[in-house]
């Protein structure tokens, strides 16, 4: 872990805690009165601030996450140099995929 | 056989491979863990290994894990560490064993040089001595440091150290912190550089094992703390 590593990781959880305290703040504001997926989906389809507010929380999260999880693998798994770097991009990369694929899901018209 | 008059010991025997051989050591009223392992070389088997100096907890040279904790033996009173009449002594951990209990120190004191734990002048021999304020700020986070003896308890009490042999350790950072905040060392940046790296500071989980069994009652996760911070502060100054 290095100070470029530690920084990315701890600014995308910088990003990440507002976005979470909003992400259950609608939730729990969109629950009042039932839960159905035409509710939510006519709030989110189109919207290009739902689109920015879910694909910054993935974004956030895919760096986080990769930086995370390369710490773990390297200390319990004893990876290292390249192998431990590409591992994480991979991580990286399927975080990104998936969760755009989802953003994209819920905000597409 | 333990019993009121004696006690047994399972000392460490071996280097990296090796197992632990039983001894009866006889309990006296003011003993020490360093007093046992004495009296084992001395009356029972003159070829264990082991190493001290001090013996009045100033050198640093005796540290061992007892019971599985990293201690300062010549200041640890058996009474205190004896489990039904029982203790184990083993070399100190995340260090290779050269014999017994004797450990290589060379890792832990090769980091202490790659943290740049080390002097910069600011002043020559030729200039006059610089008059230091101990009330001052940075004075006092440099002087919460300067009390450790290089034992390794921190280095062998960490498990970031267990788990990643790159990282510094607890001593080397926190003495990287004491020269920063030296008003006469004179490369700042030098340090900030030397613990940004793949080793550095940012390995440290702030879980506090150096911190609670520091014989000193030092705090090098704090001292590391420091150093994140002076670190993140100064990623900004230097990019912008
Ligand atoms: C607002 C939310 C979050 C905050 C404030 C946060 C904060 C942090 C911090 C400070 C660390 C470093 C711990 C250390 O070095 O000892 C960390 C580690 C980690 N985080 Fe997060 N995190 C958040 C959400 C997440 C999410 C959503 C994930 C899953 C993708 C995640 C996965 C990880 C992993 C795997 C580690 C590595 C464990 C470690 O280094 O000790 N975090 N997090
Ligand atoms: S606080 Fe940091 S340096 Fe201290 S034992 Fe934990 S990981 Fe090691
Ligand atoms: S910080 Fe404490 S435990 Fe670590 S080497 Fe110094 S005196 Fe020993
Ligand atoms: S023998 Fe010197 S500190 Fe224990």
């Amino acid at each position: 872990m290095t100070l470029g590593l530690y920084m990315a990781q701890r600014i995308s959880a910088l990003i990440m805690a507002p976005l979470v305290l909003l992400h259950i703040g609608v939730m729990i504001y969109a629950i009042q009165g039932g839960l159905s997926a035409a509710e939510i989906l006519g709030r989110t389809k189109g919207s290009i601030l739902w689109f920015a507010v879910y694909g910054t929380f993935v974004a956030a999260v895919s760096v986080h996450g990769a930086i995370g999880l390369r710490t773990v693998l390297s200390e319990w798994m004893g990876l290292r140099g390249g192998t431990l770097n590409a591992a994480a991009w991979a991580i990286f990369a399927l975080l990104l995929v998936l969760g755009m694929l989802a953003v994209h899901g819920v905000t597409a018209r | 056989m333990a019993n009121e008059t004696h006690m047994s010991v399972s000392v460490w025997r071996g280097d990296a491979v090796g197992s632990f051989q039983p001894f009866e050591v006889k309990v006296e009223d003011n003993q020490t863990v360093l007093d046992v392992v004495a009296w084992i070389q001395q009356y029972a088997d003159p070829t264990l290994s082991y190493r001290y100096a001090c013996r009045v907890g100033m050198c640093g040279s005796c540290a061992m894990m007892v019971n599985g904790t990293p201690r300062w033996t010549c200041r640890t009173h058996v009474k205190k560490v004896l489990v039904d009449g029982h203790m184990q002594i083993a070399p100190l951990r995340n260090l290779p064993v050269i014999k017994d209990l004797a450990t290589d120190m060379d890792p832990f004191f090769d980091k202490w040089v790659a943290a740049e734990g080390v002097h910069h002048p600011t002043l020559t021999r030729n200039d006059p001595i610089e008059a230091l304020d101990p009330a001052a700020e940075a004075r006092v986070e440099s002087a919460a440091g300067i009390e450790c003896i290089n034992c390794s308890v921190c280095y062998a009490a960490c498990d970031t150290v267990a788990n990643n042999p790159d990282f510094l350790g607890p001593a080397a950072l926190q003495r990287a912190w004491s020269v920063y905040n030296d008003s006469k060392n004179a490369d700042k940046q030098a340090v900030l550089d030397a613990v940004s790296g793949v080793g550095g500071c940012h390995n440290c989980h702030s879980q506090g094992s150096c911190a609670v069994h520091c014989p000193n009652a030092l705090n090098p996760m704090n001292a590391i703390a420091g150093l994140k911070r002076e670190t993140a502060r100064n990623f900004f100054k230097r990019r912008s």
